[in-house]
């Protein structure tokens, strides 16, 4: 690790003000940057950390809404009792993810910033048709993920939380990789107000949704409207855990289980 | 069966807890990171990120120019200094009578680099960060080559050619049994059952990376290696002997708390040459700390064979003969035991528990682009095991037999003992059948046909499997190891200070790293001197205050150490016993020793231990005439025969038919380790043993990428290495006869828990999808490749 500084703001604009900086960088739980700074595969002169800005902190459910803080750890969304009043699918899914090392230190905003294509949060923001706000903007989840670690922030935009409209229905199967468990495939599917949507995270470079599917559970929401439905390999990631032949298999595995959790 | 109801509440057979775990419990423990010198530097290697390449110039002018930096070191500068390459320890010979290619391997690369993580040069800087700042500025020129990774493609006539003295790629063309009396019996059989597999590579991730520091002091000439080593007095001896030509009394080893080994920290590497020589060139202490992902492209690996194997049967199920063909990688070069393990550490064991009279196998050993090949945990045995107790469910499988009828048909029976194997070895002691059968108890496996259907109903598939097997371990007969190639003796030595208190030290050759050893010994010292384990110290780990060692691999250390222990102590016990003698003016042969009391037997005249050991230390009643005073006595043991623990594994399965995901339902095992020490201890050493050849069942692998030669398993993110939620609880127990030849009837009991897992789960999942005719499934099963298997077999239900 190179040597930087290390800054904690008080409020969100002495954040801003810092990350305007030449070579400065967010921090959020630090669960994908301090790896990549471990291994030299990126240098920074500063490390303005959020965890702690007030704004970023809480979660509350108002009007079919529920908003959780962008510096919520892992931990805390798959414990809290608001999330699990309103949207049970993402207690399960902030649950599930990684170990509880990085359950506890691990935040929502760091994922979204970090749009890992095999991260679990993605399926559930553009699944439930979220938006993500920011001190700048609110961006909808549609417009947010653009591709491989790609997102709609500008340079030094701060994540402040995510608006979730409460579906009537949603469920998240992950199948996940056995060493870093990470989704190798994880499907989030959401009945909301507009209609099923269906995200699928983990088998491509970047989160998507399944339109056949879609409309599949939009005519029935049931576990059988899916079968025999899936997505083509071509364009899916293949490593040495499951090439993209068993990822697009997969989707279809995943999206019916997805069905059942939301069905539960 | 033994008995080991412990009449002494600290000796053999009680599980008393362990003696260091309040060290490494409360953070206590000592390791090389740890350590701290004067004016220690700090060093980092600069690596190849080419699996194959041509080595140009290495321009290291922007690197010395760091501040803080001191030296930059090649190998040019190695070469200049005449410092030898790194040796290796065994040398077999091939079928033709001649000796294995054994291409000089430099300990900084020179001329070429012949796999990614290759050493090419070492910086050492006033800190840490110094240094790696300036490795990442070493410029080195690379004319990269062609490289081959795959032992199948390294034998090809167009594959690269690591070393001109090695075409073909070929170390050595190895063969052991009896090829006419082979090919006889497959002429006449009834029968031929055929098994291709692939033993997949491992990296053995001790939770202790490797580490070293080095420091040199002019004024006494001396230099010391602190290293994470299994075998501290080899170290010294290869590396002062060979590498750095500094004689022995001048150069002290010392491995204290090492975190874990498994294979992984029982060779001589490279780094630990380099480590010593950078600090005698400098003056300076210099620290090297293995980073993580660095281990995982240095460290040796595991495994990696390619293998035929083929059995004649007759039409009742007996095996007639058995012909074993492989491909073992040995990586870029030859690591300390490399060609070995592959070799001597497998074929012996292709006997396995059965009376198979003809047996033949032919091993290639094969250099490629990768990381040398060693032994971890188990060496050549968990293949072997894999090999056979794959090819008995085939045979089963074909003949339309019971897999345990076809076991116990052919199987060593205990009144057979001693046993010898058309492969040489010579089994002991034994009981494979009370073992299977005991396990099949346990197990419910007459019950299981209930529970495949109660699955099948939940949409499951589920299956059992059994290894039944045997391995040899307590490396070794020094006669045998050196007919077989060993360049050293492997026999094992204690000394026994006995403290004017009657307090004791013992000094063992061996070394613990998570073994337990400083309560098993003491527990043996307790129960022979009769003196509670409290009052007893195992010191190991230093060349400086132990006699010449071995070290622990092989599952030794109990069996061979501990015999040497129990020698010496035999030793003390008659030393005490003259003493004892003269003080109470009795016939030597009339004194006894029984529970830490020396007695005139049929009288009540006694001495205790504590008073003969003062006595000894303040002789004012003793016989000096006869007797040097002082109470300390030292043994060598080299054994007779290997020590043959085995025993029977099952392993019960369910596998998600959408997904090919596995999940271990049930494990037992039951096992023949000979006498138990420590049964708590024992349990320990099986079910870590178990959860490591899961782990090359089901997870893990050390995956290369073809073309580009790179490791694509990199990191714990890609590598998946078993965890504590893929086990089910373990049922464990002991069946045992008691070993010959050890004077305490011990087998061991490191290994066997990794060489009789792989194969009782892959038989599970093999069974588990044997509906969907599937015969074979390589490791590790991941879901993946199960999914493909049942693909390939045409499964309704994997396309619904
Ligand atoms: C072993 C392991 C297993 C894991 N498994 C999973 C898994 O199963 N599923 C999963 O989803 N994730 C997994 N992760 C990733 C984990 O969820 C991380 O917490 C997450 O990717 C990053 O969050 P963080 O808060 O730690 O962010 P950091 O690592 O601190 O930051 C990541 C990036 O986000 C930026 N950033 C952070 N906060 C903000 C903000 N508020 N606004 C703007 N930019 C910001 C940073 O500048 C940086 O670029 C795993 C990680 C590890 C180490």
């Amino acid at each position: 690790m190179q040597p930087f500084t290390f800054r904690r703001p008080a409020d969100l604009s002495e954040a801003s003000a810092l990350l305007a900086a030449e070579g400065a960088v967010a921090l959020g739980g630090g669960m994908s940057l301090l790896p990549v700074l471990k291994q030299r595969l990126a240098a920074h002169a500063m490390l303005v950390d959020l965890s702690r800005l007030p704004p970023l902190q809480g979660i509350s459910a108002t009007d079919g809404v529920l908003y959780v803080g962008a510096g919520t750890t892992h931990a805390d969304v798959a414990a809290s009792p608001v999330v699990a009043g309103t949207i049970p699918a993402l207690a399960a899914l902030a649950g599930g993810i990684g170990d509880p090392q990085v359950r506890n230190r691990g935040t929502l905003g760091g994922v979204l910033a970090n749009a890992d294509p095999a991260a679990d949060y993605p399926a559930a923001v553009l699944a439930l048709g979220a938006e993500v706000v920011t001190d700048r903007r609110a961006i909808p989840a549609d417009a947010f993920f653009r591709g491989l670690f790609l997102t709609a922030l500008e340079p030094g935009e701060i994540i402040t939380g995510v608006r979730f409209p409460v579906p009537a229905a949603a469920g998240y199967a992950k199948f996940r990789s056995p060493a870093s468990r990470y989704a190798i495939v994880g499907v989030f599917v959401a009945r909301g107000a507009g209609g099923v949507r269906v995200a699928v995270t983990g088998a491509a470079s970047s989160v998507f949704r399944v339109p056949q599917m879609e409309r599949a559970l939009d005519a029935a929401f049931t576990r059988d409207a899916l079968a025999g439905l899936t997505v083509p390999p071509e364009g899916l990631n293949g490593d040495i855990h499951a090439e993209p032949s068993f990822r697009a298999h997969l989707v279809g595995v995943m999206a019916r289980r997805a069905v059942a959790a939301a069905l539960a | 069966m033994l008995d080991n109801l412990p009449a002494n509440p600290t000796g053999i057979g009680a599980s008393i807890l362990r003696k260091e775990d309040r060290r490494f419990l409360t953070g206590r423990g000592n390791y090389v990171a740890d350590l701290k010198r004067p004016g220690m530097t700090f060093g980092v290697f600069v690596r190849s990120p080419h699996a194959h390449a041509s080595l140009g110039a290495i321009d290291t002018e922007a690197a010395r120019v760091v501040p803080g930096v001191l030296a930059v070191l090649t190998g040019a500068d190695l070469a200049a200094d005449e410092v030898g390459g790194i040796p290796c320890g065994w040398g077999i010979t091939g079928r033709d009578g001649q000796p294995m290619k054994e291409p000089a391997h430099p300990a900084l690369a020179l001329g070429k680099v012949r796999y990614v993580g290759d050493a090419v040069a070492f910086v050492v800087a006033e800190t840490a960060e110094a240094a790696r700042q300036a490795a990442d500025v070493v410029e080195v020129a690379y004319d990269v080559l062609p490289s081959v990774v795959n032992v199948l493609d390294a034998v090809r006539p167009d594959a690269p050619v690591l070393f001109d003295e090695a075409p073909g790629n070929l170390c050595c063309d190895w063969e052991m049994g009896d090829r006419a009396a082979v090919d006889a019996a497959f002429a006449g059989a009834a029968h031929v059952a055929r098994l291709s597999l692939v033993n997949n590579r491992l990296v053995g991730n001790p939770m202790e990376p490797r580490a070293a520091v080095a420091e040199y002091d002019p004024a006494g000439d001396r230099t010391t290696l602190w290293t994470t080593s299994q075998f501290p007095h080899v170290v010294r001896l290869l590396m002062g002997n060979f590498v750095l030509k500094i004689p022995q009394h001048k150069l002290r080893v010392v491995a204290p708390d090492v975190g874990g080994g498994f294979g992984v920290k029982q060779f001589h590497y490279a780094e630990e040459a380099v480590v010593t020589w950078a600090a005698r060139r400098l003056g300076r202490a210099v620290k090297w700390v293995c980073e993580r992902s660095e281990g995982f492209i240095s460290d040796a690996h595991g495994r990696d064979h390619v293998t035929e194997a083929e059995m004649a049967l007759d039409e009742t199920g007996k095996f007639l003969a058995l012909r074993v063909s492989t491909l073992a990688n040995m990586g870029g070069y030859l690591s300390t035991f490399g060609p070995n393990i592959p070799t001597n550490l497998y074929a012996p064991l292709l006997a396995g528990v059965y009376t198979t009279p003809a047996i033949h196998c032919e091993v290639k050993c094969v250099f490629t682009n990768t990381v040398p090949v060693d032994a971890y945990r188990g060496a050549g045995r968990p293949e072997a095991t894999f090999v056979l107790e794959r090819l008995v469910d085939v045979c089963a499988a074909e003949l339309g037999m019971d897999r345990i009828a076809i076991r116990r048909r052919n199987m060593i029976t205990a009144d057979a003992y001693p046993y010898q194997t058309p492969v040489m070895v010579q089994y002991d002691s034994g009981d494979p059948v009370g073992c299977m059968d005991r396990a099949l108890e346990i197990a419910d496996w007459a019950g299981f046909p209930a529970r495949r259907e109660a699955a099948a109903r939940r949409g499951v598939y589920r299956g059992i499997g059994i290894s039944t097997y045997i391995e040899a371990c307590g490396l070794a007969p020094s006669r045998i190891a050196i007919r077989l190639g060993a360049r050293g003796g492997l026999y094992e030595s204690a000394a026994i200070r006995v403290h004017p208190t009657g307090h004791v030290t013992a000094l063992m050759g061996t070394h613990s790293h998570g073994q337990g050893h400083e309560t098993t010994f003491a527990q043996i010292v307790s129960e022979k001197l009769g003196v509670p384990v409290e009052n007893v110290d195992i010191v190991f780990g230093d060349t400086d205050r132990v006699q010449f060692g071995m070290g622990t691999y092989g599952s030794r250390s109990l069996v061979v150490g501990g015999t040497a222990l129990s020698k010496a102590a035999d030793k003390i016990i008659l030393k005490g016993r003259k003493i004892a003698a003269h003080q109470m003016e009795a016939a030597i042969d009339d004194v006894v020793f029984e529970g830490g009391t020396f007695r005139v037997a049929g009288t009540d005249r006694t001495r205790s231990f504590e008073e003969i050991s003062l006595s000894a230390y303040v002789p004012a009643d003793f016989p000096l005439e006869i007797l040097e005073p002082g109470l300390e006595e030292q043994a060598f043991y080299d054994p007779v025969n290997f020590t043959y623990p085995g025993g029977a594994h099952i392993a019960e399965v369910e596998i998600d038919r959408e997904t090919g995901s596995v999940r271990l339902v049930s494990y037992v095992a039951v096992d023949d380790v000979g006498t138990v020490i420590n049964p708590m201890i024992v349990a320990g050493q099986l079910h870590g043993g178990i959860v490591q050849g899961v782990g090359q069942a089901l997870c893990e692998n050390a995956a290369y990428d073809e073309g580009s030669g790179q490791l694509v398993a990199g990191s714990f993110m890609d590598y998946c290495m078993p965890r504590a939620d893929m086990m089910p609880r373990m049922h464990v127990e002991t069946h045992n006869t008691r070993c010959s030849h050890t004077d305490l009837g011990t087998k061991g009991c490191g290994e066997m828990g990794t060489i009789g897992s792989p194969a009782a789960v892959t038989n599970a999942i093999v069974n588990a999808l044997s509906g969907l005719g599937i015969t074979h499934v390589d490791m590790p099963a991941s879901p993946n490749r199960i999914w493909r298997v049942m693909q390939t077999a045409q499964l309704p239900q994997a396309a619904e």
